[in-house]
């Protein structure tokens, strides 16, 4: 058996920067104050004295440059690591990503390759108000050519992200900020399967909770609360948007027969819509014993307020609600 | 007029044949367009052959560069092969990107071109990414970066050139101020005088030169590349020239007169070549025309060849996205 260690999401990222470094010296690491500093949120910490200023590279605040200087150094080989110090800030590179990295391999016929990871902290939970705190999957999840990962624990974090800087394809790889600091056991063999590939977190019969990142954990603990008012949760966790797992999602909602969708991001074109409309345009519709049900940020922005800012998202609670009403009928 | 440098006849051959085969390409597209034969849109540089062909002279085997939607000139002066690029402009299997592309967006990786965009300024930090790659690997290649006038108005353009700059990348911005981004004219659209001062904003050099002088470009170009290649960094060259056609298919030249398009028609890059490798004695009149035949020659063989090439299918065409 693998040694399991327990390790914070933080810490299973550095060690997949630190494991594909070490191991192919096409990649290397740029983004704002990644090097001394270690990153806004210390994820790249002690990189720099590791690999060198070279490969641990800081940057002006300057992210079209950032990303657009990744695309080209992966067009010729490199495995480039870019990281926007708050995803929100993938605004100003949207082009380098979504028309540049996303396009090339097909718009070029299929000569040209970008394997670049696009590494972004993400989510609401810290103070920090609308420009620093939202989630931006759903903006890039309608663009072909990008692949979109976001990890809810340590384990994931470690195994994705190093399936993520081997994969041969642009990837954007979200990290919500409240897991940073949340602790799990990694394994030293990969767990996860790889990209595209969603898990069951836990497993249960009466009610299919389909939700990624910092919801995940949420989910667990409501299923938890559900477990004791009778109600058996399965809880499946997503983890990567594109390529999306469908099967995984059809096949628990078609033993459970019902199904909640939470995300963070607000409701209205988020990507709650997509799985809601893969269960209902599948087998499992007919095994639907209840109307689908997705539960997701408020339509505002990140409020400021520490009582805004949480009442927004949904909470534990909220979930527990939902699961609730939808078993009620 | 007539000072030809160290030009010798073999290299005023290849110049001459490069230049006169991005006029007959770009003349025979315009043809087809017409005709109703190609479909889309399309950006000629009728008039710019001089940056392209000079810069890209200057240039050895396995450097690279980056292009832009006016790239049909980049593309023939780095080495494609004509009949790839006709078909691909066809939307043929046949063509480089099987039919995906167009004229937008041919690349040509083998031969170092890592592309023509179509998002101006979209390839400038592209390129200087291609520059920090091979930095990084060891490499003594250079990167090549076309772009127009307009593209310096671009954020990429100042975030690139400034990364570019600290770094002491090996890259070479080669401006090519066609005058018009579109229909605004370049010197509405800043408060400078030369495009090249913006170089200086980033602590590298920055020059304005005739960009329809080829040997001047070549020359320049060549200094830029060994700063580049010898690890001295960046260098802007800006090119003055101008495109004889409109901005793309649906331009209706409002916003310019028959009279400057004429004066700039005078000052033809191509012809004026072809009269000073004639006058230096470097190519005879009888050498310098047939260049100019067989160009034309060479490329209705292309358009034939190409035209008979497959057309791409739907079949498959969703796992081509990812690679």
């Amino acid at each position: 058996m693998p040694e399991a260690r327990s390790i914070t999401y933080a810490e299973a990222i550095r060690e997949a920067l630190d494991g594909a470094m070490a191991s192919d010296d096409a990649v290397f690491l740029m983004g704002e104050d990644i090097g001394v500093y270690g990153g806004a949120f210390g994820v790249t910490t002690g990189l720099l004295e590791k690999y060198g200023a070279d490969r641990v590279r800081d940057t002006p605040i300057s992210e079209v440059g950032i990303v657009g200087i990744a695309v080209g150094a992966a067009l010729v080989g490199m495995r480039p690591v870019a990281e926007m110090q708050f995803s929100d800030f993938t605004a100003n590179a949207m082009d380098q990503l979504c028309n540049q990295a996303a396009k090339l391999h097909f718009m070029y016929g299929g000569k040209a390759q970008v394997p670049l990871v696009l590494r972004a902290p993400t989510g609401s939970g810290t103070g920090a108000a609308a420009q620093h705190s939202q989630s931006i999957e759903s903006w890039l999840a309608n663009v072909p050519g990008l692949k979109i990962v976001m990890p809810s624990n340590a384990a994931d974090a470690k195994d994705l992200l190093t399936a993520a800087i081997a994969d041969p394809n642009p990837v954007v790889f979200l990290e919500h900020k409240l897991l940073y600091k949340t602790k799990g056991e990694v394994r030293t063999e990969s767990s996860s399967g790889g990209l595209g590939r969603a898990a069951v977190a836990q497993e249960g019969e009466d009610v299919s909770i389909v939700c990624w990142s910092a919801m995940v954990p949420k989910a667990l603990d409501a299923a938890g609360s559900l477990k004791d008012q009778g109600i058996d949760a399965e809880v499946i966790d997503v983890r990567t948007l594109r390529p999306l797992d469908r099967s995984t999602i059809v096949e628990s909602v078609a033993k459970t027969g019902r199904l909640l969708v939470v995300h963070e991001s607000p409701l209205t074109g988020g990507f709650g819509g997509e799985i809601a409309a893969t269960v209902t345009e599948s087998d499992a519709f007919d095994f639907l014993e209840a109307p689908v049900k997705r539960l997701a940020g408020m339509e505002t922005p990140i409020p400021y307020n520490p009582g805004l800012e949480k009442g927004v998202v949904p909470q534990e609670e909220d979930i527990v609600k939902a699961a609730v009403e939808i078993l009620a009928g | 007029m007539g000072d030809v440098g160290e030009l010798n006849r073999t290299e005023a051959t290849e110049l001459l044949t490069t230049m006169w085969t991005i006029r007959r390409f770009e003349e025979a597209v315009d043809d087809l367009f017409a005709r109703g034969l190609l479909h889309g849109t399309m950006h000629l540089s009728i008039g710019q052959e001089a940056s392209a062909t000079g810069a890209i002279a200057a240039l050895e085997q396995g450097d690279y560069i980056t292009s832009t939607h006016r790239g049909h000139g980049h593309c023939i002066a780095k080495g494609a092969d004509v009949t790839l690029m006709l078909a691909e402009l066809l939307g043929k299997e046949s063509g480089y990107c099987r039919g995906r592309g167009g004229s937008m967006h041919i690349a040509d990786l083998d031969a170092g071109n890592l592309g023509a965009n179509g998002i101006v300024a979209g390839s400038i930090p592209i390129a200087a990414g291609a520059a920090l790659a091979l930095r990084q690997r060891g490499s003594d290649r250079v990167v090549e970066c076309f772009f127009g006038d307009g593209a310096a108005n671009e954020g990429a353009f100042h975030e690139a050139l400034n990364m570019a700059a600290i770094w002491k990348l090996p890259v070479i911005f080669i401006c090519e101020n066609n005058h018009y981004g579109m229909s605004m004219a370049w010197t509405k659209a800043v408060a400078i005088d030369r495009l090249s001062r913006r170089a200086d904003a980033y602590g590298f050099p920055g020059v304005t030169i005739d960009g329809n002088d080829v040997i001047a470009v070549k020359e320049e170009a060549g200094r830029a590349v060994e700063r580049a290649r010898s690890g001295e960094g960046p260098t802007l060259i800006e090119c003055l020239t101008y495109r004889h056609k409109g901005h793309s298919k649906s331009d209706q030249n409002l916003y310019r007169t028959r009279e400057e398009i004429k004066q700039w028609r005078d000052k033809d890059p191509t012809q004026r070549f072809a009269r000073v490798v004639i006058e230096a004695g470097l190519l005879d009149a009888a050498t310098a025309d047939r260049i100019a035949e067989d160009a034309k020659q060479k490329i209705s063989t292309a358009i034939e060849e190409a035209r008979s090439g497959p057309d791409p299918t739907l079949v498959g065409i969703e796992d081509e996205t990812y690679a």
